[in-house]
């Protein structure tokens, strides 16, 4: 097991560097003076030319490349063109509420879709199976904006159960230690501000985990169907043990793999690809952060948060590949 | 060993997943419970609070776009200036509503009659935010620190950009020299008359702040503006919310009546518009056109109007064939039915526009006949600029990718016209890149025939428009179309020194007749930028530059 968990995470150091360059060459291969794009009109080739410097842009690809190497290793993640402000200081708030909202998407997407995958193959044919997966066909092809919209339609503005936009009630606002509104209140003990942040992010959290939601279901569906039909859990049958016991201990224990690489995968497209809810949801998040980055050309905050999405990315998929190895010890062999 | 942990987890995990199955019946009566917690939570903070039984003093606004930075020095975009127009006083300030000059922090001025001194007489006992003392100095300070290259309070990344532009960059400056006479009096020298000067002044730009926080907080300052305002700046999280607190002792009577004003971003139109029904926020800035029928069957919520003080325009690009034609560039001009498209994509919020500046300001040419819609007369231009069956080559027309006060929807309007323009043979293809590349493309000018753009004005001068987007000092720049004439050129800097108005004003009336004949642009429409509130906010006065005062602001 240890000498696994070394192997894959050694693996990791030239995958990260890789990154580095990639999202490095990207950036600077974008046509047009940067300098003149993020000064717009009104400045003066002076601060164009001051700017230039500030940025480096004068100096060789492979130097700055270098310079931009040894400001990351020391902790130095740039400076935002658009704020002013130091990146490092500034982007995590962005990266809390982007987590909050992850989190809150795929514990819906994997409680949903996993128990409606299970209770699908369970019941394969029947209709509770058609009805989920044709509900899991439209989740894949639904449009986020529209659902969203919908959603904040029917909850908020007819049934006014839910709040619409945001992480909080401005009126009445949580205090924030951590900027995981969630962990914040249950640190204050503040039952009724934790109930009106949960509140906030029902709706976004929907709209967002539907999508993985549906692939995990039918993930599941098809994983456990595999599962079910083989030696062993007909031995199980034969033994005379419940229909609960053999789905949820000896099925699901392996029908699980290939579940948890979707699950795995969804949470790093999730945190990338959140732009549109956060948008909808005016939800404070990296993926608007980067994107307003994007429209004003802000070139350091638009490299840094991409290679910070990248590198969280890397670090769930090692997570999961170390699950499989507590899932399934025969993986520790190889 | 591992065999225990493993089940232990298997168990773990079907426990946990059987418990959320289960969870979906628990989930409907959970919620029922939730909507009656859920309301007593709304009502309560309405009516528990020892200010008042029943009026609101919280202003809870929702607008696009968050701040790029709280110090108003620093940055020319709309979104941050905003907010420092809360938290700072200028000399002088725009009479809301309007565009016109009137005494701020300054009461009164004097002008010598060369027009090269200007004398203001500073309100007295004004104090900043952090108690330190408004005077002459800090104004002497606050300009300083703008024009100096060498400043130490230039921080990194830092660039006076409207001071650059308005009282020209470092080497050509118009202000030569700004001195406190005494604590009230600051007097300003400059190398040459500027006729909009006061006018330039009153800028949210040129808020005084406070000296003494900026020698303090150095680069924070943006961060944590301090100023004399009526609003004192308390809470930045970033692309969510800004916190303003009531500025107790502000000097102005009786203002702010608001306690706390909180302004969120809520990038998409739709879900602004949600929450205001849902009673999240209480003010919303750009309504869409689509979305006023439901406003106006709410009783609950009014309609308010910004004053029209803006232009969106189609501009030909003078580099390409045969745009420099001005047969062609007026043929053109009689073929958009301006009308229709207001009809169509605007639900009325909109005028056709003639001119490049909005009829609302000053100088601007009634006498100025419109290209009427015509197409028989569109046709006979071209033919007679020797394209009697269209023209030849397919015209590339940028629409813009991005929604903008002045331009709801640029790819629909610029289908609306490409249709108008088949009829006369003039074959298009629509072109959106995406924003900062359309910006760079056409300024550039090497990819497009014809652009659409807008411009809202930033101050109430006609220089702002007609200088800033079509005199041939503007290219690279704002005049995208390369239109370079002289003589208009000639009129624009004689006003720009030109102090006596009614004389400035019929400058620009000749100017406007230029641009006319040459067709440089076709004018499109100003529109009546919209908001939304609840009906019972009271004292908003929308203002036409899109920045306005809070302080004003109350509930009934």
């Amino acid at each position: 097991m240890n000498s696994y968990l070394l192997k894959r995470v050694m693996v990791l150091f030239p995958v990260l560097i890789g990154m580095t360059i990639i999202v490095f060459s990207i950036i600077h291969a974008i046509p047009g003076d940067p300098a003149e794009t993020i000064l717009g009109q009104k400045a003066t080739e002076q601060s164009k030319q001051a700017l230039r410097e500030q940025l480096g842009l004068d100096k060789p690809w492979l130097q700055q490349y270098f310079n931009y190497m040894g400001d990351l290793v020391q902790g130095d993640l740039g400076t935002s063109i658009r704020t002013k402000t130091p990146i490092a200081k500034e982007i995590m708030p962005y990266l809390a509420a982007t987590l909050e909202l992850t989190a809150a998407s795929m514990l819906f997407a994997t409680i949903v879709g996993v128990n409606a995958g299970i209770l699908s193959a369970w019941r394969q044919n029947s209709w509770f199976d058609y009805t989920a997966m044709i509900i899991a066909l439209i989740g894949v092809s639904m449009p986020i904006f529209w659902l969203g919209l919908m959603e904040q339609m029917l909850f908020a503005l007819k049934l006014h159960w839910l709040p619409s936009i945001g992480r909080m009630d401005q009126r009445n606002p949580v205090e924030s230690i951590t900027n995981l509104y969630v962990i914040d209140t249950i640190l204050a003990g503040d039952w009724r501000q934790l109930w009106t942040v949960i509140k906030h992010l029902i709706l976004p959290s929907i709209a967002l985990g539907t999508i993985p939601m549906a692939i995990i279901a039918r993930m599941t569906r098809s994983s456990m169907l595999e599962v079910m039909n083989s030696d062993y859990i007909r031995t199980a049958k034969a033994k005379g043990l419940s229909q609960f016991l053999v789905v949820y201990k000896h099925a699901l224990k392996n029908a699980l793999i290939p579940v948890l690489t979707v699950v795995g995968l969804q949470t790093g497209a999730l945190l990338g690809g959140a732009v549109l809810t956060e948008t909808i949801f005016a939800w404070p998040g990296v993926g608007r952060y980067i994107f307003e980055a994007i429209s004003s050309r802000d070139y350091p905050v638009i490299q840094t948060g991409i290679l910070i999405i990248a590198f969280i990315f890397v670090f769930i998929n090692l997570l999961v590949d170390l699950l499989y190895a507590v899932i399934d010890p025969r993986i520790n062999y190889k | 060993m591992k065999k225990w942990s493993s089940l232990a987890l298997a168990v773990t995990l079907g426990a946990v997943l059987t418990l959320s199955g289960c969870g979906g019946n628990n989930n409907n009566a959970g919620t029922e419970a939730t909507a009656a917690t859920n309301a007593a939570a709304t009502t309560a903070p309405d009516s528990s609070p020892e200010t008042s039984a029943n009026t609101q003093d919280t202003l809870i606004l929702g607008r696009g776009g968050d701040s790029a930075s709280l110090d108003p020095a620093i940055v020319t975009d709309g979104e941050s200036l905003k907010i420092a127009h809360q938290v700072f006083d200028s000399l002088l300030e725009y009479k809301p509503g309007t565009s016109e000059v009137q005494a701020s922090l300054a009461d009164s001025w004097e002008v010598s009659p060369d027009g090269l001194t200007y004398t203001f007489k500073l309100h007295p006992g004004v104090k900043f935010h952090d108690g330190t003392d408004f005077n002459a100095e800090a104004v002497v300070f606050n300009f300083t620190r703008w024009s100096d290259p060498a400043s130490e309070f230039k921080f990194e990344g830092d660039s006076f950009d409207y001071y650059d532009s308005m009282f020209g960059p470092d080497g050509s400056r118009v202000i030569k020299e700004v001195k406190a006479v005494d604590a009230t009096t600051v007097e300003f020298t400059l190398n040459q008359p500027q006729a909009p000067f006061l006018q330039n002044i009153a800028m949210t730009s040129f808020g005084i702040a406070s000296p003494a926080a900026i020698q303090e907080k150095k680069e924070n300052f943006k961060n944590e503006p301090v100023g004399t305002g009526p609003f004192v700046f308390t809470e930045w999280k970033h692309n969510d919310s800004i916190t303003l607190d009531k500025n107790s002792n502000y000097w102005k009577e009786g203002l702010p009546k608001l306690n706390k004003v909180i302004v969120r971003s809520i990038p998409d139109n739709s879900a602004r518009f949600n929450a205001l029904q849902n009673g999240e926020i209480d003010l919303m800035e750009d309504l869409s056109p689509d979305d006023l029928s439901t406003l106006e069957g709410n009783t609950e919520l009014q309609k308010i109007e910004r004053p029209p003080f803006n232009v969106a325009y189609l501009g030909f690009n003078f580099k390409k064939k045969p745009f420099d034609n001005v047969k062609v560039r007026q043929a053109l001009n009689y073929a958009v039915n301006k009308q229709a498209i207001i009809d169509a994509f605007f639900s009325g919020q909109a005028t056709a526009a003639v001119n490049p500046m909005p009829p609302s300001l000053w100088g601007y040419n009634d006498a100025v006949k419109d290209y009427e819609y015509d197409l028989d007369k569109a046709k006979a231009l071209l033919a007679e600029a020797g394209y009697p069956d269209g023209l030849p080559d397919t015209v590339t027309l940028y629409a813009m990718p991005v929604s903008r006060p002045y331009m709801p929807d640029g790819k629909k309007v610029a289908e609306a016209i490409q249709a108008d323009w088949e009829t006369i043979g003039v074959k298009t293809v629509i072109e959106s890149p995406e924003w900062a590349t359309y910006l760079d493309d056409t300024k550039a000018g090497e990819k497009d025939d014809i652009y659409m753009l807008g411009w809202t004005g930033d101050n109430g001068d006609p220089d702002n428009f007609l200088y800033t987007l079509l005199d041939k000092d503007a290219i690279p720049g704002n005049n995208r179309t390369f239109y370079v004439n002289e003589e208009l050129h000639t009129i624009l800097i004689n006003a720009q020194k030109e102090t006596d108005q009614a004389k400035r004003s019929d400058l620009y009336k000749q100017a406007q007749e230029i641009i006319k004949a040459d067709a440089p642009w076709i004018p499109l429409v100003h529109t009546t930028p919209l908001l939304a509130a609840k009906a019972n906010l009271k004292g908003f006065v929308p203002g036409p530059t899109g920045t306005e005062y809070y302080s004003e602001i109350y509930f009934e």
